[in-house]
């Protein structure tokens, strides 16, 4: 399954673990019915641990582990249940460092969306990757080239922009008013 | 008489035109009078299998099957309202839609 | 009214290029037709009963002469001749192609307009009191507000993919013509004890199949919270709203089945995690916005114009209008004008090329440049002139827009209903066209007063019936166009939600029980008293009489 990041496609260090796989792997993803039980093992072990979870997981449950995990993978059951959205932008405004993954179902056309609200990687599944290629993913996140929402990671924030023009425009006017 | 099965055809819109369209049974109609008729089970599974492919070739959008009864001439009437406005524009505006040339033609 | 700047341009540029891609993906096979739905969705186009239907955003109903004529030119170039004022302050398009829709999307963009977020699960056009900035009694223009939230609303990448359409609406007036208490989210521009300017924020009213009346979650917030405390409030919804039913996935039934102080809990806690300042727009960027709606430099007129008292003295048809159809302006010597879409037996809410092109040469000659699209799918000249009110009438009755009749009973809100709409289950247009001829006498029209009649072709209530004083619901009833009357709906500052009557009607009988409940009205009224108020003070036992006639 391929997986890109903001600059294209990546290779994935990380081993998804399910139920039941023994915890032999230097960065491991486990299910989030694993994370109490195994979490610390793996952190003892001196391997990364990452946890799956998915847009409806509450964000307490993940709370105690925030600063212990390196990464967080977030499902997308649909592209129209924007959940993951939220989750990953409440991860970030409580100060989650590590990585956060989108899997699932997730259209090239979210890319930008998903960056903005804090996602590192997607990942993406081989049929929907046939009909989208990872090129077309970054392309679509290149499409609209700016951003209203002030503390998201989108493109050019207008916000901040406009208030640069207006601080070189001041700078402009001190420059050029006679000193008194 | 044992009952009769009912009577469908394919409708669906033109794609890139928008425009209500009908399953001719070579192609898409924009008279719903042109209309292939499915007149049994396996006809109508046909209109189905078609109306998937042809959505699926992105030349239609939104394709579903439209009961009918037949006209004095033999040609197809929709039996829901909603269908019947369909095949010929707001009841209100008669100068538009498909019964506006209808009505040029005198033939509505 | 506001320009964009060169950030606001290339933005909807970029949103034009996109969706121009996001066309040639499907057709390409890129995007599936699953895929592409809710995209196009999200840019205003439908697919309708006969055609593809654009949704263009007026946002706040403010519109320059410039933007009404490029609206008429798109009529007039794509459409047929004539465009469709709805009750959210949108205007659309009934007969469009999907391959000139880029095309439309790019004039648009010449004009500063848009149809970003006009459909889909994300928050829809902002739509504020179309009296915004000229009303006698506000506390604050509103459009600031709304311009503030259009932008930081537009492509949020993080409620883009909701569980349900979101809808908001702002008011600076004690009198809300804006309907915040049956939005998602209303918001009041408010004055606190200090003299502070802040927002008194409702949330979780709405209409469609259960109608709700919002709950107020905040009787005031500072200005510079606002962002913040909304991200707080949409991303408890989106995390907590259904998406197991689409019946049940408005903020309205996840604040009602969790209750507003769970709810408001929830969001105080996700604010608190939030730095306000971080999310909010810096000041400066807040007066460079508000600096757009400064007044205009109105001139120093007496507060009543000679010239106009003489025209209503010498032209009582003229004298019948002003006392109907102008309102107060803040001020002295103008008028705020309403221009009916609603002409006897017409269409609601359409106007036509030319009608479109007159109203911008009006507004350029006599309003200083303003439109406003009102939630009753009228236009307002906000800024006229009294002494030119006459010239202005004069010009209206040559197109058919004069009529005598804001706020009276054959003002009517209609929906499309199922003459263009895929999703309604009877008319509502000609239900609207029988009620305004029945009613057509002006002077009967007078004397029953203020009476807003409001029907919609189904249970999603884009008529708003619900909240009209007389509600009109067509149904599907074995095979046939039923209308279920409701008596007592109110959008107002005294929001309520219609009362059923009884079982459904035929259109002709729904036109005769109108007739009957307005006589039981009249029959009964203290003098001076309106129709909603004699409801209210009589019950709605008392009304019931008119539906058993029609028995």
């Amino acid at each position: 399954m391929p997986l890109l990041d903001r600059t294209g496609a990546i290779t994935d260090p990380w081993v998804r673990l399910d139920e039941t796989a023994p915890l032999a792997a230097r960065q491991v993803i486990v299910p989030l019915t694993r994370l109490e039980p195994d979490g610390a093992a793996v952190l003892t072990s001196g391997a990364k641990l990452g946890v799956a979870v998915g847009g409806d997981t509450g964000f307490e449950l993940l709370r105690p582990w925030l600063d212990r995990l390196s990464l967080i993978a977030i499902n997308f059951p649909s592209f129209t249940d924007g959940r993951g959205f939220s989750l990953a932008r409440q991860l970030r405004v409580r100060g989650f460092k590590g990585e956060l993954r989108a899997h699932g179902y997730l259209i090239a056309d979210q890319l930008g969306f998903a960056l903005a609200t804090g996602f590192d990687t997607v990942e993406i599944d081989d049929s929907l990757a046939a009909r989208q290629p990872v090129a077309e993913w970054l392309a679509a996140a290149k499409t609209i080239s700016l951003s209203y929402q002030r503390d998201y990671a989108g493109p050019c924030n207008i916000l901040e922009a406009r208030r640069a023009a207006r601080a070189q425009q001041n700078t402009r006017v001190a420059q050029t008013e006679p000193a008194k | 008489m044992a009952r009769q099965d009912a009577l469908y055809i394919l409708t669906a819109n033109d794609l890139l035109e928008g425009d209500v369209v009908f399953w001719s049974g070579a192609g898409w109609a924009r008279d719903h009078r042109a209309a292939q008729i499915a007149r049994n089970a396996d006809e109508t599974t046909a209109l189905d299998a078609i109306g998937a492919a042809e959505k699926a070739a992105r030349r239609i959008i939104d394709p579903y099957r439209v009961e009918v009864t037949l006209g004095a001439d033999g040609t197809p009437v929709p039996v829901r309202f909603r269908e019947r406005l369909r095949t010929l524009g707001p009841t209100v505006r008669l100068d538009l839609g498909k019964q506006a040339a209808l009505r040029a033609n005198s033939l509505l | 009214m506001y320009r964009y700047d060169e950030f606001d341009h290339q933005f909807v540029q970029d949103r034009v290029s996109q969706f121009r891609t996001q066309v040639e993906r499907h057709l390409g096979g890129q995007l599936t037709e699953e895929e592409f739905r809710p995209l196009r969705l999200m840019n205003g186009l439908y697919l309708q009963l006969h055609a593809y239907m654009l949704r263009v955003a007026i946002p706040y109903g403010t519109l320059s002469a410039r933007q009404m004529r490029t609206l008429a030119d798109i009529a007039e170039t794509y459409d047929r001749g004539y465009g469709h004022f709805t009750t959210r302050q949108n205007i659309q398009y009934n007969w469009l192609r999907l391959r000139d829709v880029p095309d439309i999307l790019q004039e648009l963009a010449d004009v500063e307009m848009h149809a970003i977020q006009t459909s889909g699960n994300c928050i829809r056009n902002i739509t504020a009191d179309p009296f915004s900035g000229v009303a006698a009694d506000e506390v604050e223009d509103p459009r600031p507000t709304a311009e503030l939230l259009r932008q930081w609303s537009s492509l949020h990448p993080e409620f883009s993919f909701l569980p349900r359409k979101f809808k908001i609406a702002v008011t600076g007036c004690r009198d809300d013509r804006a309907a915040i208490a049956v939005h998602d989210i209303g918001i009041r521009v408010v004055r606190n004890e200090a003299g502070e300017i802040g927002y008194e924020v409702w949330v979780g009213g709405g209409q469609g199949r259960t109608p709700m009346i919002a709950k107020k979650i905040r009787a005031f917030l500072p200005k510079k919270a606002l962002l913040a405390y909304l991200e707080a409030m949409m991303r408890v919804y989106n995390l907590y709203g259904r998406r197991d039913n689409k019946y049940k996935a408005r903020i309205k039934i996840l604040v009602h089945e969790v209750g507003i102080e769970e709810y408001a809990r929830r969001v105080e806690e996700e604010f608190a995690a939030l730095d306000a300042s971080a999310i909010a727009a810096d000041a400066e960027e807040i007066v460079r916005i508000e600096a757009y709606f400064e007044p205009p430099a109105y001139d120093r007129l007496p507060a009543r114009a000679a010239a106009l008292e003489n025209a209503k003295k010498n032209d009582p048809a003229f004298a019948n209008w002003v006392s109907i159809n102008v309102g107060a302006h803040k001020a002295p010597g103008y008028a705020i004008a309403t221009v009916s879409l609603k002409p006897i037996g017409g269409v609601p809410g359409d106007a036509t090329t030319d009608q479109m092109r007159l109203l911008a040469d009006i507004a350029e000659r006599f309003s200083l440049d303003e439109l406003r699209v009102t939630i009753e799918q009228n236009i307002v000249l906000p800024q006229v002139r009294q002494d030119d009110l006459y010239a202005v009438w004069k010009l209206l009755a040559a197109v058919d827009l004069a009529t005598a009749n804001a706020g009276l009973i054959t003002d009517i809100i209609s929906c499309p209903g199922l003459d263009y709409c895929s999703l309604a289950t009877a008319r509502s247009i000609p239900v609207a066209q029988a009620i305004s001829r029945r009613f057509a006498d002006a002077e009967r029209q007078r004397l029953i007063g203020p009476l807003a009649i409001k029907i919609s072709g189904c249970i999603n209530a884009c008529g708003h019936h619900h909240v009209g004083h007389i509600g009109i619901l067509g149904l599907e009833k074995g095979g046939e166009e039923s209308y279920q009357i409701t008596l007592g709906g109110d959008p107002t500052e005294n929001a309520a939600i219609g009362e059923r009557l009884g079982p459904g009607l035929t259109a002709d009988q729904t036109v005769d029980t109108i007739e009957r409940l307005v006589a039981v009205y009249l029959a009964k009224r203290k003098p001076g008293e309106t129709f909603v108020a004699a409801y209210r003070r009589l019950g709605h036992d008392h009304f019931k009489e008119a539906l058993n006639a029609a028995a």
